[in-house]
């Protein structure tokens, strides 16, 4: 664990949502953070090396209101303070951030820490609110009253970090704090009885598991029965937890009234003034609503020239390398070509996107808005079993998955992020629109319905609004399914608003860049050369003019030839009987496996298997081709293979299929499990696969 | 007491005490940590445009609440 010998220590840093925490995590440690995942849970681990000491790491917990862990996510800091976290070094002491002009509800978090047995040092942030609302503390008094060192700061402007920092030092080695408060004695008795029934467990942990009935601690302690016993003597489970609360409560309540002075008659704030209209029903939804549009247009539209730019630089590249004459016309240059360089290429894609969309979602979160977002949709969400912070990820998966998947970081609750990352793939992202495009183009009359409806608008619409529909089932039945369970309440604060931290905003946008770069990344390069070798190997013999399968060789292009008889071809070919209830032959088959990397690869797949080389979806030869390409074998030959039921099917397929291997990985790191995508990836294309035959089937029999 | 008056019915505006919790063990912790003791004074700011969940005021801070959770708040005379 340690890279310094024995002088290396850590102490962690918490405290609730919305205090500055970031913000003084990076002022402690500068940009030098190294992140990574917990084994077997959501939970981000990011450590940094203390500034100006040496051997000191600070290990960042996620926001928490409480040390009550209902779910084994809200379980690591638990176990990171009690030093038992796999992958986590034991710690030495504790920080816990607390917002000046908040303290009350803060200090519950601080007095549950302060029984951990660890050093405790509390960084009181003097946010720049606490002045404005003319709320003064008195650093000394909440000293002498807590009895733990207290430094009072303003994480923004760096003012008292330095102080914080030799207090953190000095705690290092430090006796843990003497609580100030005292249990009455029906806790007392129940703990007692408890710990001669498990003699060695750590107090803490015993009093979280009396306590948090159905809580992690609970199971950790394994005794439900003694629980129980120990939970009705001291007159049940909710009288225990509301005891809990109105000791701590009663002891803050007194440190408060002696450390905190405000002002005699509370003003109208200034976040009071602002929601007063962005919360408005009126005027908050319509600002909602062109907040969304604009972060939607952001990723869908404005970030697309960047997009460009990178596919025509990577293509440029490929050209390059292509023309190299030094590298032959063997294997090497192929992968080099469409392996290696059209790989990467589609992983830097989804970099404009990245960080637009956080540039945005750092700039709400960080100004106060994102809560306020989240209250006003968060009834309309519910309706899916979802909540208002699935919002901004749901909408972003419209352009993109990837991203969207990403930002389910700002979904508190564990389940309703999962809920969320595992239904947004079904949104339907910009990858889909070239295979619609050209499909609506070469089979969809552009004709008017009921006099003003053009059709083609109307398959386009239907296929956005099957996407919502069938995201909307699968999480209500995820819901009444793998994720029922005990309800969670859904409690959110609505933090006052303030400028967003521009060092912040860039910051968060880079992090996210090199994380899915680094994680994700690496792995959607690596599915990308599968099924470049896929479809690279065997070589084709040119040489031989005649195959069964294949009868006017002499007319195909090599790459026809090779695509047709590769892995990919013959698995194209194993899998045609598969299709049939839907009429797609092995060259349909064979483009919607090759289009596993990325949707929208089914385009150009088309274009080569057909053989028009590389085309896009604005090419018409491609379009003529699409609709004239009849069976080549079987009983249908000579008949056309897509008629308008097999190409609808087939964009029903596109809908709900999970071809994005970006997706799936993405989720795989984001969940810090493969379960979720391999499920995410079944799920997805059993859907695909019978709603695709469904459609094949109904439009056929309505069409004839 | 299910006749008794919840949270969930303060009308906007109105300020009223909590008198005690009642409900699964999992949600009574959740709405304790955030504050809402038995005699803690709760004030309801706003409503969501669709009605739901409500804005209060407690200890200080505002916190958004959904009815379904509130309902587990009773109110005091």
């Amino acid at each position: 664990m340690s890279e310094r010998g024995s002088k290396s220590h850590t102490i962690v840093l918490l405290g609730n949502p919305n205090t500055g925490k970031t913000t003084l995590f990076n002022a402690l440690t500068g940009m030098r953070l190294r992140t990574g995942n917990y084994p077997g849970v959501t939970v981000e681990k990011k450590v940094g090396a203390l500034l100006g000491a040496t051997g000191i790491d600070v290990l960042d917990l996620p926001g928490t209101y409480s040390l009550a862990a209902r779910s084994p996510d809200e379980m690591v800091a638990v176990d990171v303070l009690a030093g038992r976290q796999e992958g986590a070094p034991v710690p030495d002491a504790a920080v816990v951030v607390v917002d000046a002009s908040n303290l009350e509800r803060n200090l519950y978090l601080v007095s549950q820490v302060m029984e951990t047995g660890l050093p405790v040092v509390l960084a009181l942030n003097m946010s720049d609110l606490a002045e404005r609302r003319s709320i003064e503390v008195d650093a000394d008094v909440l000293r002498q009253q807590l009895g733990i060192p207290v430094v009072p700061l303003v994480a923004r402007s760096g003012t008292g970090v330095d102080e914080l920092r030799t207090e953190m030092i000095a705690a290092i080695g430090a006796s843990p704090p003497q609580p100030g408060w005292s249990w009455p004695p029906e806790i007392a008795l129940a703990e007692a009885s408890l710990a001669a029934a498990a003699p060695d467990y750590p107090a803490f942990e015993l009093r979280r598991a009396l306590l948090d009935q159905g809580g992690e601690a609970e199971h950790r302690f394994g005794n439900v029965e003694a629980l129980a016993a120990a939970r009705e003597q001291a007159g049940g489970p909710i009288a225990l937890q509301v005891m809990e609360a109105e000791v701590r409560y009663g002891y803050i309540g007194d440190v408060v009234a002696a450390a905190v002075t405000r002002p005699p008659t509370p003003r109208v704030t200034r976040t009071e003034r602002i929601d007063a209209i962005l919360t408005h029903k009126v005027w908050g939804t319509g600002l909602l609503v062109l907040v969304g549009y604009f972060v939607f247009m952001s990723i869908f539209q404005w970030a697309a020239p960047v997009m460009d730019f990178v596919e025509a630089t990577f293509a440029l590249v490929g050209e390059q390398v292509e023309a190299a004459s030094f590298l032959g016309d063997g294997a090497l240059k192929s992968l080099l070509v469409d392996g290696v360089i059209t790989g990467v290429g589609g992983v830097v894609v989804f970099l404009p996107q990245i960080l637009v969309l956080f540039g945005f979602i750092a700039v709400l979160e960080d100004c106060g808005y994102m809560a306020r977002a989240a209250f006003l949709m968060d009834r309309l969400l519910r309706w899916c079993g979802l909540s208002g912070r699935s919002f901004i990820p749901l909408l972003s998966s419209f352009a993109c998955a990837v991203p969207g998947i990403m930002a389910t970081r700002t979904i508190e609750s564990h389940r309703d992020r999962l809920v969320t990352i595992l239904v947004a793939p079904l949104m339907t992202c910009s990858a889909r629109i070239p295979i619609y495009v050209i499909l609506t183009a070469a089979f969809v009359p552009a004709t008017m319905v009921l006099g003003f409806v053009n059709l083609q608008a109307l398959v386009f619409a239907s296929l956005y609004f099957l996407g919502i529909v069938v995201a909307v089932l699968v999480a209500w039945a995820l819901r009444r399914t793998k994720f029922r369970g005990e309800p969670t309440p859904f409690l959110m604060e609505l933090p006052p608003y303030k400028m967003p931290s521009p060092n912040i905003v860039v910051q968060r946008m880079l992090r996210q860049a090199t994380h899915f770069l680094s994680r994700a990344g690496t792995l959607i390069l690596a599915s990308s050369l599968v099924i470049w070798a896929l479809a690279y190997w065997p070589r084709a013999d040119l040489t031989q003019s005649l195959t069964p399968e294949a009868p006017a060789v002499s007319a195909m292009t090599a790459d026809q030839l090779q695509l047709q008889q590769s892995f990919l071809g013959r698995m194209g070919r194993t899998v045609e009987p598969a299709f049939a209830p839907m009429g797609w032959d092995w060259k349909v088959s064979i483009a919607v496996i090759a289009s596993f990397p990325a949707r929208e690869v089914v385009v150009s797949t088309l274009g080569v298997i057909y053989g028009l080389g590389e085309v896009d979806e604005e090419s018409t030869a491609l379009r003529e081709q699409i609709r004239e390409v009849t069976w080549d074998h079987g009983p249908r030959q000579g008949e056309p293979v897509l008629d308008l039921a097999g190409a609808l099917a087939l964009m029903v397929f596109f809908a709900l299929c999970a071809q994005c291997a970006a997706t799936l990985m993405t989720i795989g790191k984001e969940t810090g499990s493969w379960g979720w995508p391999v499920f995410t990836f079944v799920y997805m294309t059993t859907l695909a696969y019978f709603g695709a035959a469904i459609t094949a089937v109904v439009a056929r029999a309505m069409l004839s | 007491m299910t006749s008794s008056r919840r949270l969930s019915d303060l009308p906007v505006g109105q300020c009223a005490k909590i008198a005690a919790l009642d409900g699964e063990p999992g949600i009574i912790q959740r709405l304790l940590e955030m504050g809402l003791t038995p005699g803690t004074e709760v004030s309801v700011v706003r409503l969501a445009p669709l009605g739901d969940p409500m804005e209060v005021l407690v200890r200080g801070y505002n916190l958004s609440i959904r009815k379904d959770d509130a309902r587990h708040l009773v109110l005091g005379p």
